[in-house]
């Protein structure tokens, strides 16, 4: 019994932070329909600032003001994110937000980096709270019960300011019809800039109050964004006693989970949400998302260019290029095109999703470090031969993709987004705890190619002929019937239906395909480098993918290749600078925001100004303007 | 003291009004007439810039809004009660009152709930209830109370009749001439006749986005050949 009390307890404590962000989060996503992907990164901050203020400010008092001022410092962080970041580009279509907010995440880890160094750093206790409380035979940390205290406090706090303030009905208003708000006579951008604030305080409070169990580390904003995505998802968008509820959910079932199945928290947090979104698909306390209701869609896309001779012309001169290239072209070279090919099959898988069907996905890197994993297994354990093993692969990624899709595709929008980014890190938790077969963090290592495809440039040459083979393939699918349900689908869901399109199963069959094609570019991947380590599973794969989609223009079919092309040589000549991510962050909230339309979007806006073949949308828009 | 000239509004690239240009003076009651899709929300919209004219100007009480986010055409006094209520349906009542609350203006009537429940009797006794849990009546009533609570001096209504059953409609015909005795001047659109005629000045007929006939509500009455040509009945 007592066991039982304690451990409910421990769970509690354990959802004050989990909550505190997941709030943060929700009320940011209620007012401005941003999801702040960065959340996790003021969460993050919030333990580094408050860890400072702790070195400095002694005692009980020291303590808390610490919390308190950290709260107030990361806030003021979150109101500079939105004023210099998301303030221009609030317009813009929802991808434009989430990758520029990744942005952010970058630029917040490097800083930090800078800042605090890489230790990881052990927090102070908290004075007054040091000991253990004694419930029967059972011991439990004094703090447990303050942070259970001081989650009960925020949750009465924000009840008042919600429903006894101005200012909170104003944002409860504006969460539901912002414009109405504005039409009568409140300034909305006192009130993003407000949510921002507060939502961003709460993030660095959950960090700061969570320090003397937890410490400060450097992967703390991509660790809590899975548990926080599955609560705001459990518990519904934009609701904070849903926030609340699931937090406690969550946290409960990890703290009992340990007990009876050590390796299976992750599993079970991940059934929960399972069947909370077969029964519940918006979660408990949330409501459907009305499609276009928050006005941030993108103009109506041009039709896609006839199946002109001329684009695939240019395709296979650079094929033939590329295999020229080993006549001339020294290891170097032909690996890091090899890389490209890769990166581009990747990014072109995604696009296949994310630009004809409309389907954002930011957990793309589960099946890419799906099918490498899939790939590296065999060959470790089954002896399978390389070819096989290339065979094998994409149709276990496409396996990993018809399970994820299935609960995926019954949501749009942000609640898709956060779906795959949560199962994504699923998949990455279990090739990461799963450590007896998958070797944990050590990866799995001496994964060679056969004997014939050993040389570099065998491989370059094998690279080359599945990854242009693979990339044709998404490239003409785009123009088959599929294709066209699949676009459908994306424009109008509800017309689709109507001509007798079943919607889920066109998305749900393209999910499973890009899927595939994503596999088989992470088992090029394994066989190119040798090996394979959870990191290929992690988020910022996901990114690599989304940001070469976007620097290529989402609207253009042939955006990822170019975008594969800049972005594989740009990383490959940042990553030798220390603070590369400091860099790239930058770059993309800077791309984010001078060129909405991608890298193709430049050469399209050239050829309208100074040639004959412009994009017949803008001219159009040209003549109504 | 509203002056519309020459408005040119697009949704997207579809041309919704051609040159609009209208006049209200101060204190009258103008309808603005003509049947569905003829453009009057999109007026109404124009004017508190939820869209966003592409040419022509706007000027308010000798001061031209034709640039000014809403929030600042609202700050000016203007009030806009939308066609399609737009009650916030989480929020009860008073908080729905709430939010449209603004600081008192000089030179227009200053409202607070208790004023607006001497007006709409029914909305009292549901202070507490949830905007969503109404009838449609009584969601008319809360949006025009909801815009009066910004103590403004200029309303527009967008068919202010519509849904609604007769004696309601006789009891928004009653506040609006009250609104009228108090000082306001407003701007109403109506598909026809008959409520227009209960409480406006002067009406103006658009029809594909521009507008095709001006005059006093008796001198309409008496040309059926426009009513005909431009009304519902
Ligand atoms: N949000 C919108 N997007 C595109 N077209 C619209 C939109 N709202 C109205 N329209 C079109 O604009 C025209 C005028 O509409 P509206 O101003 O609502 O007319 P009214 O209020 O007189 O019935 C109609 O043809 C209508 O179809
Ligand atoms: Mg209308």
């Amino acid at each position: 019994m007592d066991f039982f009390v304690v451990q409910i307890l421990t769970g509690l404590a354990n959802a004050a932070a989990l909550f505190l962000v997941a709030s943060g989060l929700s009320i940011i996503f209620g007012v401005t329909r941003v999801v702040n992907f960065s959340h996790g990164s003021f969460y993050m901050l919030g333990a580094y600032i408050a860890y400072s203020l702790m070195t400095v400010l002694p005692g009980f008092i020291g303590f808390w003001a610490s919390i308190l001022l950290t709260g107030v410092a990361v806030g003021l962080i979150g109101l500079i994110v939105e004023l210099g970041v998301l303030r221009p580009i609030y317009k813009s279509p929802e991808l434009f937000q989430l990758v520029a907010t990744f942005g952010v995440i970058l630029v917040i880890q490097d800083l930090t980096l800078l800042i605090w160094g890489p230790d990881d750093l052990i927090g102070k206790r908290s004075p007054g709270f040091e000991g253990v409380v004694k419930i029967g035979d059972q011991l439990l940390p004094a703090y447990d019960l303050v942070l259970i205290f001081l989650s009960f406090l925020v949750l009465g706090g924000l009840w008042y300011l919600f429903n006894k303030t101005r200012a909170g009905i104003l944002v409860r208003a504006a969460t539901q019809d912002r414009e109405m708000v504005g039409a009568l006579g409140v300034n909305q951008s006192w009130l993003f800039s407000g949510v921002f604030f507060l939502g961003s305080a709460l993030a660095g409070i959950g960090g700061a109050a969570q320090l003397p169990k937890g410490g400060a580390d450097l992967l703390m904003d991509f660790n809590i964004l899975a548990p926080v995505f599955v609560v705001v998802v459990i518990g519904g968008m934009g609701s904070i006693p849903g926030a609340f509820v699931a937090a406690l959910i969550i946290s409960e079932l990890n703290v009992f989970g340990v007990q009876l199945l050590p390796q299976s928290t992750l599993v079970l947090m991940f059934v929960v949400m399972a069947v909370v979104l077969i029964f519940r698909p918006w979660g408990l306390f949330g409501r459907p998302e009305i499609v276009g209701s928050h006005g941030s869609q993108g103009p109506p896309e041009a039709p896609l260019r006839a199946f002109s001779g001329r684009l695939w012309l240019v395709l296979a001169a650079c094929a033939l290029a590329l295999a020229v290239v080993p006549l001339f072209g020294g290891n170097f070279l032909q690996v890091l095109l090899a890389d490209v090919i890769i990166a581009c099959l990747f990014a072109t898988s995604l696009h296949f999703i994310l630009g004809l069907g409309g389907l954002v996905s930011f957990g793309h890197a589960a099946t890419f470090g799906g099918g490498a994993y899939a790939a590296a297994l065999m060959v470790q354990y089954a002896e399978t031969p390389m070819e096989l093993a290339l065979l094998l692969a994409p149709l276990a990624a496409g396996l990993l993709a018809l399970v994820i899709g299935w609960f995926c595709v019954r949501l749009s929008g942000v609640y898709f987004a956060m779906l795959t980014l949560a199962f994504a890190q699923v998949v990455w938790s279990i090739a990461f705890q799963w450590s007896e077969v998958t070797g944990g963090d050590d990866g799995i290592l001496g994964i060679w190619p056969s004997a014939w495809a050993s040389s570099t440039t065998a491989y370059y040459y094998l690279v080359l002929a599945l990854g242009i083979g693979g990339i044709t393939t998404l490239l003409f699918m785009a123009y088959t019937p599929f294709g066209y349900a699949l676009r459908g689908s994306r424009d109008s869901a509800l017309r689709s239906e109507a001509i007798g399109i079943n919607v889920r199963l066109v998305q749900w069959s393209a999910f499973i395909f890009a899927g595939m094609m994503s596999g088989l570019s992470g088992a090029l991947f394994v066989f190119a480098k040798g090996s394979i380590f959870p990191t290929e599973l992690e988020i910022a794969r996901s990114f690599d993918a989304l940001i070469i989609v976007f620097l290529g223009g989402v609207q253009s079919l042939f955006g990822p290749l170019a975008g594969g092309v800049v972005f594989t040589l740009l990383q490959d000549w940042l990553s030798r600078f220390e603070y590369w991510r400091l860099c790239l962050g930058l770059m993309i909230i800077a791309i984010v925001i001078l060129l909405p339309n991608g890298l193709v979007g430049v050469g399209h806006w050239v050829r309208g100004r100074f040639g004959r073949n412009a994009d017949p949308l803008s001219d159009a828009e040209e003549e109504a303007a | 003291m509203l002056e519309l000239d020459r408005i040119n509004s697009f949704y997207g690239r579809a041309h919704i009004l051609h040159d609009l240009s209208l006049s209200v003076a101060e204190g009258e009651v103008v309808a603005l007439l003509g049947r569905n899709g003829a453009g009057k929300s999109t007026t109404m919209k124009s004017i508190m810039r939820l869209v966003a004219a592409k040419s022509g100007k706007i000027s308010y009480a000798g001061r031209d809004i034709t640039a000014l986010p809403p929030h600042n055409i609202a700050k000016l006094g203007v009030g806009y009660v939308p066609e399609e209520r737009r009650i916030f349906t989480d929020l009860t009542i008073l908080e729905n009152l709430e939010v449209g609350r603004q600081t008192p203006r000089a030179g227009a009537p200053e409202w607070t709930p208790g004023k607006l429940f001497k007006l709409f009797p029914n909305l009292e006794e549901r202070r507490n209830n949830l905007g969503g849990a109404m009838s449609g009546g009584e969601q008319q009533m809360l949006t025009i109370a909801r815009t009066l609570m910004g103590n403004p001096k200029f309303v527009l209504l967008d068919e202010p009749s519509e849904g609604l059953a007769p004696v309601i409609v006789e009891q928004v015909a009653f506040t609006i001439r009250e609104l009228k005795k108090l000082g306001l001047t407003i701007l109403l659109s109506e598909q026809n006749l008959h409520f227009a005629k209960l409480v406006a000045d002067r009406a103006y007929i658009i029809e594909r986005g521009s507008v095709q006939y001006d005059g006093t509500i008796e001198e309409l009455e008496n040309n059926e050949e426009v009513r005909n040509a431009y009304l519902s009945v």
